[in-house]
């Protein structure tokens, strides 16, 4: 009798379901993953499209730039310069996966192991998805961003909403305390602020309202003086949410609902590593599995092996496609190596880390899944071993010179430091300037200044004139940046 | 357990709204390029569908850091050659940066995309009008079109709103306090039970006095309920209807085109493609313009669109004819009270030579029956065209200065053809 999960390679419902139940086995049993149910969907390649503009949002409120983005992605698909992905995975409860119509039953297997199963285990479990997002509510909440945008549309205007989200949108990176943790919202401060909002909407409803003297002394009043913010903010979004002189209410929730969506992303961008090689990594171990196991066909492995291999490459620095790293290649590898170095250590394994030598692989992988992002995982985790396979080199650029210099290289003096600079490369200050509120002068002139943290002297580029203009338009009065 | 969904047929164009808030955003980019397009005459695509247009995204800056300022370090892969305090020049304009981790895709510059047709069609049209179309508007209200307008008491049966007259009816009887079937049948209830228990015990006093009680209300509930009628004429609401005069929108468009020997392929392919746009600009911005089309040699006859565009004939050229046969369509099918008529005509401008004063005759009798009437003139590719013009111009130049709503214009070329259509049909020609 046959184990084979399936023997035409054009999918049905019926087989994606046996190879489904054949995947949680192992998952569940041998990678002993924990995750959120599962939802698979289905979908054609203009849905993949629709999908993509919205950054995979299965809905998101209407805004220009996202029809930019479609054009674009869909001009490029039909010319054949790009493909599509695969699938599409959303972080949410239940965690839906999108499978595109046209992948073979053999990528779809691989596609349900990869996303129903490796990613939905990282978003579940990593502590940045854990403390920022809200996988139960995200789809609630989107829903209800776009009803609302499409109500102030149609009681503002479109031009007014226009404005408003193209000003939010730059600023979109700003809206996020990364050193503070968002406060767990209780029962209680929930009530709070829902009475709140009541009260300001009867304030709204009854202009007698208005003129009775202030029970309560507004706290805001209180603590606005010359040097305010007493400390520098970084969180712009939230602060001009706050404190804008001129904004109305509804443009307020409007920066907060995009201050939301930022928030939702925020532990993605940090993480594209650990989460694309985690799902490689998944998708790898299973498929394997269920090889070896005479699930699946010699044929339909040797299938899986060509496009694993393909998503997986890693173009040297000299290649003429070269655009830094494919974090599937280098995020699989490090879980790879994590693995070989806990299960077969060699002796500088040993000197460089004695704490895993030993230690069971996969519950290292698991916790490594759990409290790292890719900044620290790379600093934690990046073997010498895997820096000599790599290649890995450290360039040193000064601005007053005129030729770059190779400052270290995958030997032993380079080691520390190249793991040093590739870790820093994955910090979120190497890819977005670090700025910040330091005075909002509210009682007099009402200027708003920000004050850019330059790291190694870099300078902001010229783009920077017309973010300020767009905050401007939310402050309302002058905004200066040193 | 895991749930395997079908989501193919869910509705696709989600983004379609995005879309056309893009395509309103970078609206006056997108003319342009539409502009450019045409000018250059390169439109043999729109009639199939798709035209390609170049636009410079709109960008969605963010703060972001130069790349060339800084020292800063970073890390490649691949090291197939270098030691420590190897140096390499820098490349010129290159930012040099490390790898870029994915995002949302920012700062784009020129990018192609496709205008479906009706987006297409929309930006070429969007300043053209035909002119003078409001002008009999005004004039002639002659047709009346009844419309909606609140509620009468007085009506046709068919008229009467059920659920308003209800309503009243309803409003007035609580108001005046009409008693409900339930009480009334409450009572009777009661009294029968009275009537059991006086059976029973004929000489039970305060039975005998409820029983007068209930009685006496019984009938005054009575009469109240045929005082205060369930439902009373007073109550009836019909729906109501009033005259609106309608402003008269209905035009008629002449296309004439020449098809004789005379007009070789060149002359006829710029005719074709004059009607093209002329065709797509009626279809587009009236929903009810009918177009004839006319085509002559010798003889004219009526034929459909099909027949119009594609067919080929040769022979000489008798331009009375046309004219002839449109003044006798109007004559027959379009009252001049009733239609907004228009023409244009496209002709190389040979006429047969005993024609011409037979064509000016026509010309003037058809004249005072049109709004517009636009002449095309197709010139030959040589410069041959005599220095007075062809026949036919000559001809119609004679009654040029009479008629202002006669418009002539020449064409040589493809690129010209725009610019002459544009020229006839931009909004300012109604101002005139």
């Amino acid at each position: 009798m046959t184990k084979l999960l399936y023997t035409s390679n054009d999918w049905t419902f019926d087989s994606l379901k046996i190879a489904e139940e054949a995947i949680a086995e192992i998952a569940f049993e041998e990678l002993h993953l924990n995750i959120y149910p599962n939802q698979i969907e289905i979908i054609s390649s203009d849905q993949m499209l629709d999908a993509y503009s919205s950054n995979g949002l299965p809905m998101m409120y209407n805004h220009w730039s996202f029809g930019k983005h479609f054009i674009q992605q869909e001009y490029n698909y039909r010319k054949g310069n790009s493909g599509l992905a695969y699938e599409i995975v959303i972080n949410s409860s239940p965690c839906i996966s999108y499978l595109m119509e046209e992948n073979s039953m053999t990528m779809q297997t691989l596609v349900i192991a990869h996303a129903a199963y490796g990613h939905n285990h990282f978003f579940k479990n990593n502590y940045l998805f854990k403390q920022w997002t809200d996988a139960e509510g995200i789809l609630d909440y989107l829903s209800f961003a776009k009803r609302y945008i499409t109500a102030c549309e149609e009681k503002y205007g479109t031009k007014l909403v226009e404005d408003t989200l193209d000003a939010c949108h730059s600023i979109m990176d700003y809206g996020v305390d990364r050193y503070k943790r968002p406060p767990k919202l209780s029962k209680k401060t929930e009530q709070e602020q829902q009475e709140a909002r009541a009260e300001y909407v009867q304030k709204q409803a009854n202009e007698l309202w208005s003129t009775l003297p202030n029970l309560k002394k507004d706290k805001s009043n209180v603590i606005i003086s010359n040097t305010f913010p007493e400390e520098p903010q970084e969180n712009l979004m939230y602060f001009i949410e706050k404190y804008s002189p001129v904004l109305e209410s509804w443009q307020r929730e409007v920066i907060r609902i995009v201050r939301k969506v930022a928030q939702y992303f925020y532990p993605q961008r940090q993480t594209k590593l650990m989460n694309e090689g985690w799902a490689s990594f998944t998708h790898y171990y299973i498929m394997n599995r269920l090889w070896e196991k005479g699930m699946i066909s010699d044929g339909n492995f040797l299938e899986f092996i060509y496009s694993h291999s393909g998503v997986l490459t890693q173009l040297n620095y000299n290649h003429k496609y070269y655009n830094g790293f494919n974090p599937y290649a280098l995020g699989f590898d490090m879980y790879t190596d994590i693995r070989r170095i806990c299960s077969e250590p060699t002796k500088e394994d040993e000197e460089y880390f004695p704490h895993m030598v030993g230690q069971n692989w996969l519950d290292t992988c698991l916790d490594a899944v759990q409290n790292y992002r890719d900044e620290s995982f790379i600093s934690q985790f990046l073997s010498p071993e895997l820096m000599r396979k790599w290649g890995l080199f450290e360039i040193t650029n000064k601005q007053v010179d005129n030729f770059v210099t190779v400052s270290g290289i995958q030997d032993l003096r380079g080691y520390n430091d190249v793991r040093k600079s590739l870790s820093h490369q994955y910090s979120v200050t190497e890819n977005q300037p670090n700025i910040q509120v330091v005075n909002a002068n509210l009682k007099g002139t009402r200027e708003l200044k920000l004050h850019y943290v330059s790291y190694n002297n870099a300078k902001l580029d010229k783009n920077s004139a017309k973010v300020i203009d767009y905050i401007k338009y939310l402050w309302g009065y002058g905004v200066s940046i040193d | 357990m895991s749930n395997i969904v079908d989501r193919r047929l869910n509705p696709r164009d989600k983004t379609i709204k995005n879309r056309q808030k893009f395509i309103q955003r970078s609206h006056a980019e997108i003319k342009k390029s539409v502009k450019d397009a045409i000018d250059s005459g390169h439109i043999a695509d729109i009639e199939n569908g798709k035209v390609k247009i170049k636009v410079k995204g709109i960008g969605e800056p963010s703060f972001g850091i130069d790349h060339k300022t800084g020292n800063k370090k970073f890390v490649m892969p691949g090291n197939d050659r270098f030691i420590v305090d190897d140096t390499q020049e820098k490349p010129k304009d290159e930012s040099g940066g490390g790898g870029k981790t994915g995002g949302l895709g920012r700062g784009e510059d020129e990018f192609e995309f496709e205008l479906n047709r009706d987006e297409f069609l929309q930006f070429i049209f969007e300043d053209l009008e035909l002119p003078d179309l409001a002008k009999k508007q005004m004039k002639d209200v002659t047709k009346v079109e009844y419309k909606r307008a609140g509620y009468t008491n007085a009506g046709n049966p068919s008229q009467l709103d059920v659920v308003k007259s209800l309503k009243n009816s309803l409003g007035r009887r609580i108001g005046l306090g009409r008693p409900t079937d339930e009480e009334l049948e409450l009572l009777e209830a009661e009294l029968l039970g009275l009537g059991e228990l006086l059976e029973d015990n004929p000489h039970n006093l305060a039975a005998i006095n409820r029983f007068a009680v209930v009685t006496e209300r019984i009938a005054e509930i009575k009469q109240k309920r045929i005082a205060i009628p369930w439902m009373d004429p007073f109550d009836i609401r019909y729906r109501n209807f009033i005259p609106t005069p309608q402003p008269m929108t209905k035009a008629v468009m002449f296309c004439i085109m020449d098809v004789s020997g005379s007009m070789g392929q060149r002359e006829k392919d710029l005719a074709k493609r004059f009607f093209v746009f002329l065709y797509m600009f009626l279809e587009r911005k009236y929903e009810k313009v009918e177009i004839v089309f006319i085509r002559h040699h010798e003889v004219a006859d009526e034929v459909d669109e099909e027949t119009f565009f594609n067919s080929r004939e040769s022979g000489g050229t008798v331009v009375s004819s046309a004219l002839q046969l449109t003044k006798d369509i109007i004559k027959t099918r379009y009252n001049i009270n009733d239609w907004n008529i228009y023409a244009a005509q496209v002709s190389d401008g040979d006429n047969y030579t005993n024609d011409g004063a037979n064509s000016l005759k026509l010309i003037t009798e058809i004249l005072p029956l049109v709004q517009h009437y636009a002449y095309v003139e197709i010139s030959s590719e040589y410069n041959s065209t005599p220095m007075a013009g062809t026949d036919l111009w000559k001809t119609y130049k004679e009654v040029e200065d009479e008629f202002s709503h006669l418009n002539m214009r020449k064409v040589k070329e493809v690129a010209d053809i725009w610019k002459v259509f544009k020229d006839l049909f931009k909004r300012s020609v109604m101002i005139k």
